[in-house]
């Protein structure tokens, strides 16, 4: 399935969550890393840890609705994989960004910004083997 | 006021997201897809959120403390371990097999389709089997009582 190249859309949602990015080091002095708000939401080790999280994903979710309201359309979700395989899919994520210590925002984003070692390491990493799953399972075996 | 700042964060992040085009799967799949259909516009999501957080934490880090804590929590560890380079290998396999990461899919719920329930419910899974792994406790004990 064909996406448009949307390079002025993508950048400045990008400009957005470097913004948030920066909000949470400046008001929390946290790293924004969204396995460790999903993960400190779900396993909280107090109330206190809990309730920033949850205050964070109530924000985050109304992101697709206030864009509804001001444009008339919801943001684009199109799912070009089968139940199964978004069911396998967030396992492996899961598992590999709670032993990798972090996914796309908090290695991608926050780490790399922070020039960390290991997000040096870890985002080429999990940049490489996304690409080879893709090839793999749309020019190798069929898709 | 904490939480209130804790929440606008949020609906900032979830913007961008929803604006920049990672909550859509199709278009994640394809930035990967370098032999088909594919479609480099992530790469400038990556792009403009380093170059703001690059200059925004430095700008912020000159502060002795946040705002609504104590001090700054920075991981400061430099150890490039097996899980380190294995975890971040499973989490690539599993973005290309699903399409979603759990910075877009958080976001993504309040679209409230079936698809992103199913992968937050996966991920909460998979970070449940990796603490059994680990050895940590399930249902933490509340820290004081």
């Amino acid at each position: 399935m064909e996406t448009a190249f949307t390079p002025s859309a993508s950048f400045g949602g990008g400009l957005l969550i470097g913004l948030a990015a920066v909000l949470l080091m400046l008001g929390l002095g946290r790293i924004f890393g969204a396995t460790g708000i999903v993960s400190g939401s779900v396993f909280a080790e107090s109330r206190s840890e809990f309730a920033w999280r949850a205050a964070l994903v109530l924000g985050m979710v109304l992101a697709p609705g206030l864009i509804f309201i001001v444009t008339g359309a919801w943001p684009a979700l199109d799912v070009p994989v089968s139940p199964t395989m978004i069911a396998i899919g967030g396992v492996i994520v899961g598992l590999g960004a709670s032993f990798g210590s972090g996914c796309t925002s908090g290695h991608g984003v926050c780490g790399l910004s922070r020039l960390s070692l290991r997000s040096l390491v870890a985002v080429p990493t999990f940049m490489a083997t996304a690409a080879v799953t893709v090839y793999l399972i749309r020019h190798v075996f069929g898709g | 006021m904490k939480l209130i700042y804790a929440w606008a964060t949020g609906l900032v992040f979830g913007l961008g997201i929803a604006i920049s085009g990672m909550m859509n799967p199709a278009k994640v799949l394809n930035f990967f897809d370098i032999a088909g259909t594919w479609d480099l516009s992530l790469a400038f999501v990556m792009g403009g959120a380093v170059i703001v957080t690059f200059i925004g934490y430095r700008l912020v880090w000159r502060r002795a403390q946040p705002l609504f804590e104590d001090r700054f929590q920075v991981p400061a560890s430099k150890v490039i371990d097996s899980r380190l380079v294995g975890g971040s290998a499973l989490f690539g396999i599993g973005w290309g097999i699903a399409g979603f990461c759990p910075g877009a899919a958080i976001p993504a719920l309040g679209t409230g389709r079936w698809e992103v329930v199913l992968f937050l419910g996966a991920v909460v899974v998979g970070l449940a089997l990796a603490r059994i792994l680990k050895g940590q406790p399930l249902i933490s004990r509340p820290v004081s009582a």
